[in-house]
């Protein structure tokens, strides 16, 4: 008896002694700096002299003086409900296809997820000399069909339109989660459809979406993530720019910490997003109930 | 009648797969235009980029050497027949056409009737050219340790911590796993500045160390991949290990993983691809250009060398090529990495 309890110890011992590493990690990097933020987000610091504490003055200028966190906000989410649609509803479609037993599946596969493996600079750079007014490919080929192209990143109408239109680029990556999703419905539920005189479209409505509303689900979760965390395609080709037309939510804090060091303020900045992030997951969330499907509670 | 059914739903499944064909090329069409353009942009020479239309295939004009000076090639009629001829000197319209195998055979014609002839040209230097531009040795050895180093701690801590995870029963074990699998969604700006201000405080700031040291802490995404790895394994192994008088840390490193080369290659590979493709943390924490990453230099390179595409894209390629090449080598890793983070999370 003892024997076994003393065991049992041993075992919970080894456990705790294995999983130490993040323990430590997540005291040491998360838990910690989120409460030291949560902290910082309530004083005056800019890391040369000691922080004062300034109580809820940094929320409360957030919200009622500074405009530039409203037209960030703007910005983020006229992105996230562009381009966030768009990409989901592109990247299931070229899954669809590809599910349709075309031949050379791999083949079309590696080259849809191609931009997805490529370094984010690297690519703004590329879409920076595409997107040139003068000479670049997008408007030579509006040209083409007799469009005189705007001036896409120098324009403050067109950047944001030109940075959504550069991250349907990386449509291969919802895609490939959506072909894993539909490669996995069996095929049996077609078949059944089939001899009951389902079409396609009704196969599509009835089975392929709701059981891959999971899948859908999951890409627009992160995508909803992934938006708040855009930084890199901007903060190359644009600045925020001009006037201030991509000021994502990220590029703004980045700047209220790094450039301008006021790091109480971004470190407000930074607790809002976060709320905003669970504010906006939790929503989709609760939604869920209403149109994921999720095949063990068919028989719950 | 029931053959004809069959035949017309074989006929209507081909029609299907022709459509899906078409819309998957003109696809496959937009998603390469940028990456061509990327390839053809890098071979060209300095003028070739700035030109509308744009280029393709970078040709250039052809030329010769007539009597020390040096002459385009034109190709022009003579006497009803086109030959190819060098433009040596030009009055106004008229131009004189030089045969550049016997100079003495000269004509006088209107430039306007010939047209220049043009040859491709491939400017591979440009990809030494940009190399000697910028100290990219420098940025590609930095980059290098924080793949090394950033992917071994990965590999071994999140290896450690989903063994934990996966085979160790102890009070609250579950409940810690909850939280670990609640941090995936908070985001990283909210542990930053404060964390930005404990590496400074030990001077780590400006140095790689805060790149490669946290990931000796295990990670959410990886730790949880690991562990529903680790708990497909058959666990009769570990038990006859035990009696064998094996230590728990015998069995990780002996029995579990061993049988886990794939879910460690897709660690591997994920990791080394976040670490060198990475912007935002090496621009929050290296300052100067010595400690900068390929990411950092490629960005510092388009400030200085805006007008300069071609040279722009040829470093563009160098960083993206590695990452592509993976890619192709490793595909199946990829995409089945992809999927279990995607569709099992």
């Amino acid at each position: 008896m003892f024997k076994q309890l003393s065991l049992r110890r041993r075992e919970s011992l080894w456990g705790y002694v294995f999983i130490s590493p993040w323990i430590i990690g997540f005291i040491v990097f998360t838990a910690g700096p989120m409460l030291a933020s949560m902290i910082l987000s309530l004083t005056h610091y800019n890391i040369a002299e000691p922080p004062t504490f300034v109580g809820l003055a940094n929320y409360v200028k957030l919200f009622t003086q500074d405009q530039k966190f409203w037209h960030a906000l703007r910005v983020t989410m006229t992105f996230a409900f562009v381009a966030i649609p768009l990409n989901l509803a592109f990247g299931f479609i070229v899954a669809y296809l590809l599910n349709m037993k075309v031949p050379g599946v791999a083949f079309w596969r590696t080259i849809y997820y191609l931009p997805s493996v490529m370094p984010g600079v690297a690519t703004a750079l590329l879409w920076g000399l595409l997107f040139n007014p003068r000479v670049g490919v997008l408007n030579w080929i509006l040209s083409l069909v007799g469009i005189k192209g705007p001036g896409w990143l120098a324009s403050p109408q067109w950047a944001l339109p030109a940075l959504i239109l550069m991250s349907l680029w990386g449509v291969g990556g919802g895609m490939i989660i959506y072909l894993a999703g539909l490669q996995g419905i069996p095929t049996s539920l077609y078949e059944a459809a089939q001899i009951d005189g389902a079409n396609r479209l009704q196969q599509l409505l009835k089975i392929t979406l709701p059981l891959m509303s999971p899948v859908i689900f999951y890409n627009l979760v992160t995508g909803i993530i992934g938006t708040f965390q855009y930084f890199t395609d901007a903060y190359v080709l644009t600045g925020g720019g001009p006037v201030d037309a991509t000021l994502f939510y990220n590029l703004y804090l980045y700047k209220q910490a790094f450039t301008y060091r006021n790091m109480g303020y971004a470190s407000a900045l930074a607790w809002v997003l976060f709320l905003i992030v669970l504010a906006f997951t939790l929503l989709v969330f609760r939604s869920s109930d209403l149109w994921v499907y999720y095949e063990g509670e068919m028989r719950s | 009648m029931k053959d004809n059914r069959i035949k017309s739903k074989k006929a209507t499944n081909r029609l299907e797969t022709i459509i899906s064909l078409i819309i998957l090329s003109i696809g496959v069409i937009i998603i390469s235009i940028p990456l061509l353009w990327m390839v053809s942009s890098s071979l060209k020479g300095k003028n070739a980029v700035n030109t509308f239309p744009p280029q393709w295939i970078p040709r250039e004009p052809l030329k010769v050497q007539v009597e020390g000076r040096n002459c385009y090639m034109y190709e022009i009629p003579i006497n009803g027949t086109v030959r190819q001829m060098a433009l040596y000197k030009k009055e106004g319209p008229t131009g004189t056409f030089v045969n550049p195998e016997d100079p003495t055979e000269r004509y006088e014609l209107p430039v306007g009737d010939g047209k220049r002839i043009t040859q491709i040209k491939l400017h591979w230097e440009n990809f030494s050219l940009a190399l000697q531009a910028a100290p990219f040795g420098r940025y590609a050895l930095n980059t290098l340790l924080i793949v090394v180093f950033g992917t071994l701690g990965t590999l071994l801590s999140c290896t450690i911590v989903a063994y934990g995870f996966a085979r160790f029963r102890a009070p609250g074990l579950n409940w810690l796993f909850l939280i670990l699998l609640a941090t995936v969604m908070l985001p990283p700006q909210v542990t930053l500045i404060p964390t930005f201000i404990i590496f400074s405080r030990i001077h780590w700031y400006d140095t790689l160390y805060p790149l490669i040291i946290p990931t000796f802490f295990a990670n959410a995404w990886d730790v949880f991949m690991l562990r529903q790895f680790f708990m497909s394994l058959p666990r009769e192994l570990d038990e006859a290990a035990i009696i064998d008088g094996c230590s728990y840390w015998c069995i990780l490193w002996k029995i579990i993983v061993p049988q886990s080369f794939p879910a460690l290659a897709t660690v591997t590979i994920f990791s080394m691809l976040y670490a060198w493709n990475d912007f935002y943390e090496p621009l929050i924490y290296l300052q100067s250009p010595r400690h900068w990453t390929l990411a950092l230099g490629l960005q510092g390179f388009n400030a200085l060398y805006t007008k300069q595409g071609h040279l722009l894209m040829a470093a563009s390629l160098m960083m993206a090529l590695p990452p592509i090449i993976t890619f192709f080598l490793a595909q199946r890793i990829f995409i089945q990495g992809v999927v279990v983070s995607g569709i099992k999370g």
